[in-house]
C-alpha cells in the first residue's frame, strides 16, 4: 500500500525521486489542506473506498491506516 | 428547450479591496491567499445598496437588448438576502424598473443562477412568460466575519442580470441538492421573542472547506458526465466551461478530471473572489463583452452551492 501512496504523491508532487515512509507527515510534503483533501480523493480513487476528512490525519502511515479501515 | 440568452448586465461595487488591503488588518498575505484560492481583490460595498447592484444589472440589460422594462415579464431574483428579507430583491428591483410583472426571489445559493435558469426555461415552455429577466446579487460582505481570514478573504460582492427568451439554445439542464445544512451555512438567528427557548444570534457564513471542496469537485465532474451522456456528446466538443467561481483550485482540480486544456475554463475569480449566484453570469458577460463568445459556441455551465445545491446546463451561444 505503501508503494501506491507513494506513486500517488510523486504524481501529485511532479517529483519522482520523492522519499516516502509511514512517518513522512503532509506538511513535511509542503501540502497544504486544499492538497490534502485532493491527495485523499485520488486515494479514494485507487483504492475504491471511502475516507472520511479528519484533522487527524496528519501522515501517509495514517492515511494508510485510515484506507485499511475503510475497505 | 425552451429558451436562449438575448442580454446580459452587470453591477459591481465602485469600491475594490485588493489582498494587500486585508492583509492591512487580518494575519493573511497577498502569496497565502492568491496560492490558495487565486483571488488577487474583490469588490465590496460601501454606499451601495443590493438594490442599487441589482438594478443597475437589470438596466443594463435591458438596454443592451433594446428593450423597455415593460417588456420584461417576469423577474426571478437570486440573493440569499436582498437589502429587506421582505419585499424580496426582485420586488425592489420591479418597482425602480417600474415594471409591473411578477416578481420573486429564489434561493439555492450559489447554485441559484442555474436554478433560475430552469425556472425561467419552466415559465416560458408553459408560455407563462416571453421575456425573463434573472438578477443574481449578492452582498457577501454583510454575511461574513470580517475577523476569520478562512473566509472573509474568498467573497466579494456585486450583481448580473440575464434576459432570456424563446430560443432553442437551451440543450440540456439539471438541478440537484444533497441536503446537508452543516457543510456551507448562514444562521439567520431567532430574534428577539421573549417565548424562545434558545435564542441564537445572526452568524456568520461558516463552511468546512476540505468537505465543500470535495462536494464541488465530485459534483462538477458528475454533473459533467451526466450531461454528456444525456446529450450523447464528448467533452471535446464543450468551447467552454463556465464554472461557478468559488476557488481557482477547485476549477483545476475539476479540469484534470475532464481532461480538457485551460483555455476551456475561463475565469475572473482573480478579480472578483466569489460573488455566489452572480459568478456564472458575470463571467458569461465578460466573455461576450471581449468577444472571446462567437456564434455557436457550445457551453457547459456548472455550478454548486449551500444546501448542498448543484446545477448545470449546456447552452448554444448566439
Amino acid at each position: 500500500m505503501l508503494e501506491q501512496i507513494t506513486t500517488i504523491l510523486r504524481n501529485y508532487k511532479d517529483d519522482q525521486s520523492l522519499e516516502i515512509t509511514e512517518e513522512t507527515t503532509f506538511e513535511e510534503l509542503g501540502l497544504d489542506s486544499l492538497d490534502t483533501v485532493e491527495l485523499l480523493m485520488s486515494v479514494e480513487e485507487e483504492f475504491s473506498v471511502t475516507l472520511e476528512m479528519s484533522d487527524e490525519m496528519k501522515s501517509v502511515g495514517q492515511l494508510a491506516a485510515a484506507i485499511e479501515a475503510a475497505k | 428547450m425552451s429558451l436562449r440568452i438575448v442580454s446580459l448586465g452587470k453591477g459591481i461595487p465602485a469600491h475594490r479591496v485588493s489582498n494587500d488591503d486585508l492583509a492591512a488588518f487580518i494575519d493573511t498575505s497577498d502569496e497565502w491567499i492568491r496560492t490558495r484560492t487565486g483571488i488577487e481583490s474583490r469588490y465590496v460595498c460601501r454606499d451601495e445598496s443590493l438594490t442599487d447592484l441589482a438594478t443597475a444589472a437589470a438596466t443594463e440589460a435591458i438596454e443592451r437588448a433594446g428593450l423597455a422594462p415593460s417588456d420584461i415579464d417576469l423577474v426571478i431574483g437570486s440573493t440569499f438576502e436582498g437589502d429587506y428579507l421582505t419585499p424580496s430583491l426582485s420586488c425592489c428591483v420591479a418597482e425602480r424598473l417600474g415594471t409591473q410583472c411578477p416578481a420573486f426571489d429564489l434561493n439555492a445559493a450559489c447554485t441559484g443562477f442555474i436554478f433560475a435558469l430552469e425556472v425561467a426555461a419552466g415559465f416560458v415552455e408553459r408560455q407563462k412568460a416571453k421575456r425573463v429577466l434573472i438578477v443574481c446579487a449578492e452582498m457577501m460582505s454583510k454575511h461574513i466575519d470580517w475577523h476569520d481570514r478562512s473566509t472573509c478573504v474568498l467573497f466579494g460582492d456585486g450583481s448580473a442580470a440575464v434576459i432570456v427568451e424563446p430560443g432553442e439554445a437551451l440543450k440540456y439542464i439539471s438541478i440537484s441538492t444533497s441536503p446537508n445544512s452543516e457543510m456551507l451555512s448562514l444562521p439567520v438567528g431567532t430574534g428577539n421573542s421573549p417565548f424562545v427557548h434558545h435564542g441564537k444570534t445572526k452568524g456568520f457564513l461558516a463552511m468546512e472547506g476540505q468537505k465543500v471542496f470535495k462536494f464541488a469537485v465530485n459534483v462538477g465532474a458528475v454533473e459533467l458526465s451526466k450531461a454528456m451522456s444525456a446529450l450523447g456528446m464528448t467533452p471535446e466538443e464543450i468551447d467552454y466551461f463556465v464554472l461557478h467561481q468559488a476557488n481557482k483550485r477547485i476549477i483545476d482540480s475539476i479540469r484534470a478530471k475532464v481532461g480538457q486544456p485551460e483555455e476551456k475554463f475561463p475565469m475572473n475569480i482573480q478579480r472578483y473572489g466569489n460573488i455566489s449566484s452572480v459568478a456564472i453570469p458575470l463571467l458569461l458577460l465578460e466573455m461576450w463583452e471581449s468577444d472571446k463568445l462567437k456564434s455557436g459556441d457550445v457551453l457547459f455551465l456548472s455550478a454548486f452551492g449551500a444546501g448542498m445545491t448543484a446545477g448545470s446546463c449546456v447552452i448554444v451561444w448566439g
